[in-house]
């Protein structure tokens, strides 16, 4: 079965000396949900920037659904939705107008995404404030449409880059439980950039990038297995110190 | 095709939308050329004598000579203006969220220069309808065939703005970028006095200025504000639209570009 992401041998350069990621493999299994764990300044954000063509790498591949970005942009960008780490939303145009400025980038329009965005809406909890400029919206419900926005056009593939920054205890957990039940019930792939354990449930895959480089990935029993920990932050901890193995 | 379309329609729309939304911009986008109109060029006309020269058949007023200028200004400060929302839209992650789109890239950059130019069109349109209800006219029909000609000078000014952007690494580096682009363009331009004037003060500064291509912006529109066209102009500006734009998909190209050299890539 194609994995709907893989990192091929990546290698990317700030640039002389200044790496930022060298030899990273991972995949992402079919709708499955894999956390991408690292602290600030393990290459996270580098990574993303590579996974949505910001820039393209020095060495290696990368695979959305098959389709090579590097040879083929377009189709691999077709088959992903992205929640950026910044907020990327119109704060002066309507909600419903920031789903529809999006859904007209990707060449969608007409009676059929008037009906995706609604049910879209519905779904998140949005009907009622479809009119209310975003500038109006608390950052839980920002975050919501910009969930919403990235599965607009219905991607096999959802990339978050730390989606919870900024946000509250309750709507964090909302938005985390959220993308859980995008994977268990629409079969949605998803890579969640983030720092935070707690974001990780026993269920997910996890891929702990540190200093630009995968020091272990596997599912959360593996991990622990592997680190002798008996949570994730112990065995994050147990292999991110110097010396550990990958 | 039909991608395409609704992807420029919504690029558009949303530069419409947000120009709507932004009412200083388009005051300060009409004030600044009427002030010029009002003030500036009643106090020089009668230091200005303008002979006839073409597009013009007979004797004109100062203000009838700025007006292609003027208008051509406001596109520069829109072409400007749309290139530091440029830098504002990659720093607030936007434009990450247009270069996402499955379309070809230089497409999605041209749709954006195009909507910039029409945003410029409208602001053209209500200067010289203030201008005409002041008795500031060109013929009528020249109404009509200068649209061309100030969408693709639109155009060029957007292609220079978009290739500052992205070589500008933040947005308090802008005002300086202004003062060395708008001044030195508008100042060394045909917009406040013809070129030969020019030329009976200074030799060099005649020379730069034939070559400035927003000289051939201001005569484009001139000529096609009186219904002619103006090859040599017409190419020029064509010719520099086209040069400003590939340099911009150049510094836009993920593999080639500038972009790995900008702030926040390399956080976290």
């Amino acid at each position: 079965m194609t994995a709907a992401l893989s990192v091929t041998g990546l290698r990317f350069a700030y640039g002389k000396d200044g790496f930022a990621l060298r030899d990273v493999n991972f995949a992402v299994a079919p709708g499955r949900f894999t956390a991408l764990l690292g602290a600030n300044g393990a290459g996270k954000s580098t990574l993303m920037g590579l996974l949505t063509r910001l820039f393209t790498p020095d060495q290696g591949d990368i695979r959305v659904c098959g389709h090579d970005l590097r040879r083929n942009p377009r189709a691999g960008l077709a088959a992903m939705g992205v929640v950026f780490q910044q907020p990327t939303l119109d704060l002066d145009l309507t909600v419903r107008q920031n789903l529809t400025y999006a859904a007209g980038l990707r060449g969608l329009g007409g009676r059929e995404t008037a009906s995706r965005i609604a049910a879209l809406l519905d779904r998140f909890v949005l009907s009622p404030r479809a009119c209310d400029k975003v500038r109006l919206l608390n950052g839980g419900h920002r975050r919501r449409v910009e969930l919403a926005r990235a599965l607009l056009h219905r991607p096999p593939l959802l990339i978050l880059d730390e989606p919870t920054v900024g946000l509250d205890a309750p709507s964090r957990r909302d938005l985390v439980a959220h993308v859980h039940r995008l994977c268990q019930e629409e079969g949605v792939s998803v890579l969640w950039a983030t720092h935070l354990f707690d974001e990780v449930a026993p269920g997910d895959d996890v891929v702990l990038l540190h200093r630009g480089a995968v020091r272990a990935r596997g599912s959360v029993p593996d991990l622990l297995a592997v680190s002798g920990a008996s949570d994730l932050a112990g065995a994050f901890q147990a292999l991110t110190t110097e010396g550990a193995a990958a | 095709m039909m991608a395409y379309l609704r992807a420029l329609r919504a690029i558009i729309w949303r530069e419409m939308l947000r120009f709507l939304h932004q009412r200083e911009r388009f005051v300060s986008a009409l004030v600044r050329p009427l002030v010029w109109l009002f003030i500036f060029a009643a106090g020089f006309r009668a230091a200005l004598g303008i002979s006839v020269q073409p597009p013009y058949d007979t004797y004109i007023t100062y203000e009838i000579y700025v007006l292609p200028g003027l208008a051509a200004m406001v596109l520069l400060f829109n072409g400007m203006q749309s290139s530091l929302s440029m830098v504002y839209d990659r720093e607030m992650g936007s434009m990450r969220l247009l270069l996402t789109s499955p379309l070809p890239r230089e497409f999605l950059l041209l749709a954006k220069l195009l909507a910039g130019a029409v945003v410029g069109l409208v602001q053209v349109a209500a200067f010289l309808a203030i201008a005409a209800l002041a008795g500031l006219t060109a013929p009528a029909p020249g109404y009509l065939t200068v649209i061309p000609a100030l969408l693709l000078a639109g155009l060029m000014l957007g292609a220079v703005g978009m290739l500052l952007s992205s070589t500008i690494r933040q947005l308090e580096n802008f005002a300086g970028v202004m003062n060395f682009v708008i001044f030195p363009a508008f100042f060394l331009s045909s917009a406040l006095y013809p070129l030969w004037k020019m030329r009976e003060g200074s030799e060099w500064l005649y020379q730069l200025a034939r070559c400035n291509p927003f000289t051939h912006a201001v005569e484009l529109i001139r000529f096609a504000l009186y219904g002619r066209l103006e090859p040599a102009a017409a190419a020029w500006v064509a010719g520099a639209t086209l040069v400003f734009l590939l340099l911009s998909f150049w510094a836009y190209n993920p593999a080639r570009g500038l972009m790995p050299r900008k702030a926040g890539a390399g956080e976290g």
